[in-house]
């Protein structure tokens, strides 16, 4: 196990090489030279290329590459044009908002999904699979982002239930500790600004949460039929054993495997379904920052983001690999 | 094709599916191709003593009301259909060349040709999807062209993944062994043996990644990355409706509802499709 995790750790070190490569091209293509980009229109040509000479523009493309690599691999992302700060600390500092919104999106998700998967797959051709099947449709269908929009149009515009933007009420939340509020105010004991947390958190993670609704209750409906037709599940039932408890004991477990991959999948999809669902509801993380930068043509911050996410959903796809072994104790590497 | 394979053994569910679907994508193609004939206004003409008009349903002369600048939503909303459908088709048109031809060669040839397509496969796959995309705008700038590359960037690998996997089946049946005995080039067992029996399934993922490429076109549109802002688009729309999301509903849902019925038709369809041709790639999801 452990030298298997360790192969496929080395072997994500050429992948991640040519990621860099790749968005380090993209940045090269880049319409206009960060020089002229940076320095005001009045700089003369003299300041322009001794601006050039001292960012190492003037150095060729492979040296300025290797250099863009080594300060990248030790963490030091350059210096972001919008904040005038290092781009590692403007992203250390989002960072907690889109994890509380993307793990609030996974909660609500595994919450829907597997039960209603699960429940479609014991009466398959039921009224209840028929709603299952046609909420996994709508999930799949749903832009998140227009989601998004008719939940704040519905319950924030005409229920007024809940709020449409932000991650808290001003003045209601203690000092950050974690960055997380829910954590924070957890850790606290302060229930207003938990409850204050929450209700921020609901809709967005509402609609984030809805297409991976979709897209996993159809993977557990048909993962639990397929476990459904195994022998074992004759032997559980033979034994006399409650069919409930054949469903979610015997059953569930088994077909977990896929369920779990399409979860490591679509954290992909939630990735970069939270940099719009950031956008619909001013959710203060990294990815309404990315779009920030984009707009400010911050090419810095927006080359670290890209590099940060990608790295981030690499590592993930490692991780659920090695969660395969822990579900599936007959799974050796 | 399909209709004569839709006959009475179809079972009810499916029927439903086909239905569906079928009338919804046949009712977006009249829409995309018919635009400018049915439109009842210029969509980018502005009567700005018209703004924020609320629909009026079947009177009046604005059936989905107007937007900050006048302009009537309804006809913009046809207008953007033809937007929307030619992004998408141009994507899935292009990504499925790019996708089968290095689908097919990588599971044909196998080598060296295999490890490179595979190791690029693997890094484009990479990238959380839709963030590739968003780099690639970002970087190269708006416009037609680069949303179009943006959006094949990752789309093509659906198919290269699939194909793949097929042709390594294909490869060692009876009937190629026996063309290649009969002395048959490897471009001509590519393109007389392998190609036809792969066209069923790319179908059914060319379908998926149409439903995926329009809800990505809007959502680069929302974040202003999409086509320039004069085009209308059901993503543009969106983005300047949610912030009349107090006074003006309907700016809000109409672009958002012809994004959604759009998808939903169009993977009603693919299900129904996959479900027929090909009920192996059930599990495959549409993802």
């Amino acid at each position: 196990m452990a030298a298997y995790l360790v192969r496929r750790l080395l072997g994500t070190v050429p992948v991640l090489l040519l990621i860099t490569l790749l968005v380090f091209l993209l940045l090269q293509a880049a319409p206009g030279d960060p020089a002229s980009l940076l320095l005001s229109d009045e700089t003369s040509a003299a300041d322009v290329a001794e601006a050039r000479r001292r960012w190492g523009l003037d150095q060729p493309v492979h040296v300025q590459y290797l250099k863009f690599i080594t300060t990248a691999v030790t963490g030091d992302l350059g210096k972001s044009f919008r904040f005038a700060q290092p781009v590692s600390e403007v992203i250390a500092a989002r960072l907690p908002a889109t994890l509380e919104l993307a793990t609030a999106a996974i909660v609500v998700a595994i919450a829907l999904a597997i039960p209603l998967g699960v429940w479609a797959a014991a009466r398959p051709n039921s009224w209840v699979d028929n709603l299952g099947t046609g909420f996994g449709l709508f999930g799949i269908s749903m832009p998140n982002f227009w989601l998004g929009i008719m939940l704040i149009l519905l319950f924030a515009g005409q229920f007024h239930l809940l709020p449409s933007a932000g991650r808290s009420t001003y003045g209601v939340a203690g000092p950050e500790q974690t960055g997380l509020y829910f954590l924070d105010s957890l850790l606290q004991q302060n229930w207003p600004a938990l409850k204050d947390a929450l209700l921020h958190l609901t809709l967005p993670a509402l609609a984030l949460g809805t297409n991976m609704v979709g897209i996993l209750m159809r993977v557990t409906r048909s993962s639990v039929l397929d476990a459904l037709q195994e022998e074992y599940v004759v032997t559980a039932r033979a034994k006399g054993l409650a069919e409930r408890r054949v469903v979610w004991r015997h059953v569930l477990r088994n077909a977990l495997i896929p369920i779990v991959t399409v979860v490591g999948l679509e954290l992909g999809a939630l990735l970069s379904g939270s940099i719009i669902v950031e956008t619909v509801f001013a959710w203060p993380g990294l990815g309404s920052l990315l779009i920030t930068g984009i707009t400010a043509r911050d090419y810095p911050l927006v080359t670290g983001l890209v590099l940060m996410y990608t790295a981030a959903f690499v590592i993930i796809n490692l991780a659920i690999d090695a969660l395969y072994g822990v579900i599936d104790p007959r799974i050796r590497y | 094709m399909v209709e004569r394979a839709g006959g009475a053994w179809l079972p009810a569910r499916l029927r439903i599916k086909v239905f569906a679907g079928g009338f919804i994508v046949f009712l977006l193609l009249v829409v995309g191709t018919l635009g400018p004939l049915i439109a009842p206004h210029d969509p980018n003409v502005q009567q700005l003593r018209a703004t924020l008009k609320a629909p009026t349903w079947f009177t009046g002369n604005h059936l989905l009301g107007t937007d900050n600048l006048g302009r009537d939503v309804l006809s913009r909303i046809i207008y953007g259909a033809r937007v929307s459908l030619l992004v998408a088709f141009a994507v899935v048109v292009i990504s499925g060349f790019v996708g089968v031809s290095l689908g097919v060669i990588s599971g044909y040839l196998g080598g060296k040709a295999d490890f490179a397509i595979q190791k690029l496969v693997e890094v484009m796959w990479a990238f959380p999807p839709l963030l590739l995309a968003i780099a690639i705008l970002a970087f190269l700038g708006q416009g037609l062209f680069n949303l179009i590359l943006a959006l094949v960037a990752q789309r093509w690998i659906q198919y290269c993944r699939v194909v793949r996997g097929q042709t390594l089946a294909l490869k060692n049946r009876d009937f190629v062994a026996a063309t290649q005995a009969l002395g048959a080039s490897k471009a001509r067992i590519i393109c007389r043996h392998i190609v036809p029996n792969i066209v069923q399934t790319s179908l059914v993922v060319g379908t998926f990644a149409m439903a995926s490429a329009i809800i990505a076109e809007a959502s680069l549109s929302f974040l202003g990355l999409g086509v320039p802002p004069e085009i209308p688009t059901w993503g543009t729309m969106l983005a300047d409706g949610r912030i009349y999301i107090s006074t003006a509903w309907w700016l809000a849902l109409f672009p958002g509802l012809a994004i959604f019925l759009t998808v939903l038709g169009i993977n009603l369809l693919g299900d129904a499709l996959r479900d027929m041709l090909d009920p192996r790639l059930k599990r495959a999801g549409s993802v």
